[in-house]
């Protein structure tokens, strides 16, 4: 029987969170930690709450910390994340958490509506649409695939103390997505934007966002990217 | 909220080039007094190696690097920890006289050292 530890937190009933503890029979098979969470749920304690959707790590919904480490709980294997036949889920880190696994994630998407994650381009639209050559679509690649998980964001020491200033490792990931974007003419102002001693210099390279990112993504790259451009820029 | 009115330069970027240029002066200047120990040294060679117009200089340039690197790294630390968020309603209070305090101390210091090397 595999010994799984929930955090467990309704702000409207408890004083303080706690963790509870649950015996799941997993019939040997190395299932991913959203499949033991969902028979919980199922046949133990309906309460249990969290987030999840397409249980296939391309929604981002269900980013939990998981034995110690971020991650997507639909695509991490027990394998992968029991050790000593223990399995321990909290929410992700240093968000306010609204009922057990579930966090508000409003800090995270402020941050990330800052970037202006969105095309900018004044020029006339052409007759078709703004092309690109394969070189410069070749530079969106490890950028444009994240998901928005935030297991990044909230593995960051840096967001955890300065969540309204520092931009985060999503958010600037998304920041350079546009940058390097070849299609897109406001690369001054979004530069502008982020010369600030918070926005993007709060990132000391610890590279936890590298380590936790289920998409295999390097936000800590972009940001040396941003580092470079800004340099470039005032100099 | 925190402010970046107490920040070194007042520019993310500014802050980061110069804690790294700083470091470089640092490493470079603690090697040259490392080296000048190992290969062994007495009062009187310690004395006049101090007395030169470049290791004046260089020693000048040395706590200046460190002022500004120390600045600019306590002040990363302080809007780090010492918060509203963090402490509670102190928090803002706490950080203002810590950032206050090491700008007085490393002034002191720069001073200090100025008045021991040009002696």
């Amino acid at each position: 029987m595999l010994q799984v530890s929930i955090y467990r937190y309704n702000p409207e009933a408890d004083g303080a969170p706690r963790m509870e503890d649950f015996q799941v029979d997993t019939g040997g098979k190395d299932l991913m930690v959203l499949d033991v969470l969902e028979m919980i749920k199922a046949d133990q304690d309906t309460s249990v709450t969290y987030r999840r959707s397409c249980r296939e790590g391309v929604c981002g919904s269900d980013g939990l910390n998981i034995n110690g480490k971020n991650g997507l709980a639909c695509i991490t294997p027990l394998s992968e994340a029991v050790k000593n036949n223990k399995l321990t889920i909290r929410p992700l880190p240093g968000l306010p958490v609204i009922r057990d696994l579930v966090v508000d994630m409003s800090l995270f998407y402020a941050q990330y509506e800052k970037v202006q994650p969105y095309l900018q381009n004044n020029t006339p639209a052409p007759a078709i649409e703004r092309l690109q050559t394969p070189e410069d679509r070749a530079k969106l690649d490890g950028l444009y695939e994240c998901i928005l998980c935030a297991c990044c964001s909230t593995s960051c020491p840096s967001f955890w103390w300065n969540p309204d200033r520092f931009i985060g490792p999503a958010g600037l990931l998304q920041a350079y997505r546009f940058l390097a974007d070849s299609r897109d003419s406001a690369t001054d102002d979004r530069l502008a934007k982020l010369d600030d001693p918070f926005s993007v210099f709060r990132c000391h390279g610890i590279q936890n966002c590298v380590n936790v990112c289920p998409k295999g993504l390097n936000p800590t790259k972009a940001i040396g990217h941003i580092r470079t451009m800004l340099l470039n820029r005032a100099t | 909220m925190v402010t970046q009115v107490t920040s070194f330069s007042r520019s993310g970027l500014s802050d980061w080039l110069i804690q790294r240029v700083t470091s470089l002066i640092l490493l470079s200047y603690f090697l040259c007094i490392a080296g000048t120990l190992v290969a062994g040294v007495d009062y009187a060679s310690w004395h006049a190696m101090h007395q030169t117009t470049g290791m004046r200089i260089f020693t000048l340039l040395a706590v200046l690097s460190l002022a500004a690197h120390a600045w600019i790294g306590l002040w990363a630390v302080y809007t780090d920890y010492l918060t509203e968020r963090m402490l509670g309603p102190w928090g803002n209070s706490l950080r203002r006289i810590c950032q206050l305090g090491t700008v007085f101390l490393l002034i002191i210091y720069v001073l200090w050292v100025i008045q021991v090397i040009w002696r």
